[in-house]
């Protein structure tokens, strides 16, 4: 049995302003009539690694966007190491993701320049490190996601699981304090992936990261992580650390924590009944 | 009736927020402290592939475009006697209206829908996105070096077709037709003025070569980032800085040539 302590100590609900880097309160956000978040309140403590899972089309690649600017809540404020993120001024905003890095779900790499040049893209931009130096930098990186020897080949050369690897290198080059994984173990095979789930793990508590994880793969996503967010319908409807969600979740929780088919949670997409949109003929 | 009037407001509205998003695009993207240690690098790429890289299709257009001028003007002067005026008919035509004209066509059809091309797949392929979210604003790295490239590549364009233009026009008047080589130059050097006719040219080219480079990365920049939105913004780019520079090409001229 695990106490609500548990949940608290994960520094979701009460824990101290000072503990969390990411702050959200009262937020909503909707893309023309849609409705995608409706006021939830969303804690992502420091130093920790917070998983952000919810079936798809629920917004988790949204709030992502959210929380590194790219996107502006309608209501509600997101503090990001105490920056009100979403009243940042172009410049300000510029500054403050220079201590964030994203992976994007596509890898995202630039795809006129080859692997080695993209991870030191960051590096030539925002340092003036001399080039062996840079060279050592960018060699680690590829190195620490297996990839050293893929580093003269163009990003067209690449498979969908290496992108992602090269585009983690690339993220993780400058040594950010916030890092916002999207979706980093799809198309990973499974050395791939146990390399990745323990590396994002590695990285956080060598570097003092703060990471925060959206990934559908939910025993590779929960085995690392100390907070989960759990987003459906527009609302929070569960945070805690994963041993209190398995365990005191609610059913929609524990539908989708253990992918049951049947619960709260719909498979469909709403639409009218199946047999009288079949038998309608139009 | 009520509901034309409201897509007619509507399409108004969406005309104006596109117009002033552009006027931000393009504040954003030129106003502030140049950064010349990362900045020169990348115009020179940009100014490889808008300019040089467009210097064929100038060069083989300006070429026949001066040859079929010779032709033409030889045809209808040699009517009158005035065949020996075909070297200022080709060079007057040239360089205040076909060089910057003609040019303008040509870089909105070959670099702007590159450009345009280029920037909606960066966008969609979320290239820019990830650029933003390294601190990097993809305005001052992606956008700026290519209107810069445009602006500078123009006017040089339309020179060397000018050019090219007066020599297809000197190969077919003088070596085929055989006018007086002496008249052909002779006339030109007297009825050319630098300052109105070649400086108001280079002068046309510049805005050309600034609202066709500015329609292209706006276009790719604002573009849906699909395949059909990358299309159709690719469409707009060709069609808008054709019109933009055929329109704007008429006010010019009314400016700088009419004596009211």
């Amino acid at each position: 049995m695990v106490s609500n302590n548990d949940a608290l100590n994960s520094g979701v609900s009460n824990s101290g302003v000072s503990n969390s880097y990411v702050e959200i309160r009262g937020m909503s956000f909707s893309r023309g009539d849609r409705l995608i978040f409706n006021d939830i309140d969303i804690d992502i403590p420091r130093g920790k690694v917070t998983s952000i899972m919810g079936p798809s089309g629920t917004g988790k690649t949204t709030l992502l966007r959210l929380i590194g600017g790219q996107l502006k809540p309608r209501d509600g404020t997101i503090i990001v190491d105490g920056q009100n993120i979403s009243r940042l001024k172009r410049k300000q905003l510029y500054l403050a993701r220079e201590r964030m890095g994203m992976l994007f779900q596509s890898g995202a790499l630039f795809s006129d320049i080859n692997v080695f040049e993209n991870v030191a893209f960051p590096l030539r931009v925002h340092t003036r490190l001399p080039e062996d130096m840079i060279r050592d930098i960018v060699l680690m990186k590829l190195q620490a996601v297996g990839l050293r020897g893929a580093r003269d080949l163009m990003p067209s050369e690449l498979s969908g699981g290496m992108t992602r690897r090269v585009a983690l290198a690339r993220t993780i080059a400058l040594g950010p304090d916030l890092v916002l994984y999207d979706e980093p173990f799809a198309g990973q095979d499974p050395i791939a992936m146990g390399v990745l789930v323990q590396l994002i793990r590695l990285l956080n508590d060598a570097l003092g990261m703060t990471s925060v994880l959206v990934s559908h793969d939910v025993s590779e996503a929960l085995s690392i992580s100390d907070n989960v967010c759990i987003i459906a319908d527009g609302k929070v409807i569960g945070q805690g650390s994963p041993k209190y969600l398995k365990e005191q979740g609610s059913a929609l929780v524990k539908q989708f924590l253990q992918g049951l088919p049947d619960g709260p949670v719909p498979f469909h997409y709403p639409a009218t009944d199946y047999k009288t949109d079949l038998l309608s003929g139009n | 009736m009520l509901d034309y009037i409201r897509k007619l407001g509507a399409n108004t509205m969406h005309s104006i927020a596109v117009l002033g998003r552009s006027g931000l695009f393009l504040w954003h993207s030129l106003v502030g402290i140049p950064d010349f240690r990362n900045g020169m690098p990348l115009l020179i790429k940009q100014l490889y592939s808008v300019g040089v890289l467009s210097l064929v299709i100038i060069i083989v257009s300006g070429l026949f475009i001066g040859m079929v001028l010779g032709l033409q003007g030889y045809n209808i002067l040699v009517d009158y006697g005035s065949e020996q005026a075909i070297g200022q008919m080709v060079a007057l035509t040239l360089v205040r209206e076909l060089g910057p004209v003609v040019t303008g066509l040509l870089f909105a059809g070959r670099a702007g829908s590159a450009l345009t091309a280029e920037i909606g797949l960066m966008k969609a392929t979320e290239q820019l996105s990830s650029m933003e979210m390294m601190g990097v604003d993809p305005l001052r790295r992606i956008i700026a070096p290519r209107l810069w490239a445009g602006f500078i590549s123009m006017p040089i364009l339309a020179i060397i077709f000018s050019a090219v233009g007066i020599w297809g026009g000197m190969l077919v008047g003088v070596d085929w037709l055989g006018v007086y080589e002496g008249s052909f130059w002779a006339n030109m050097q007297s009825s050319v003025s630098f300052e109105k006719d070649i400086l108001n040219g280079i002068i046309k080219s510049l805005v050309f070569g600034f609202v066709c480079t500015w329609i292209a990365v706006f276009q790719g920049y604002d573009s849906v980032p699909t395949s059909e939105g990358i299309s159709v913004a690719t469409t707009k780019t060709v069609v808008y800085s054709s019109l933009a520079v055929l329109g704007l090409d008429f006010v010019l001229t009314a400016v700088m040539f009419t004596a009211f």
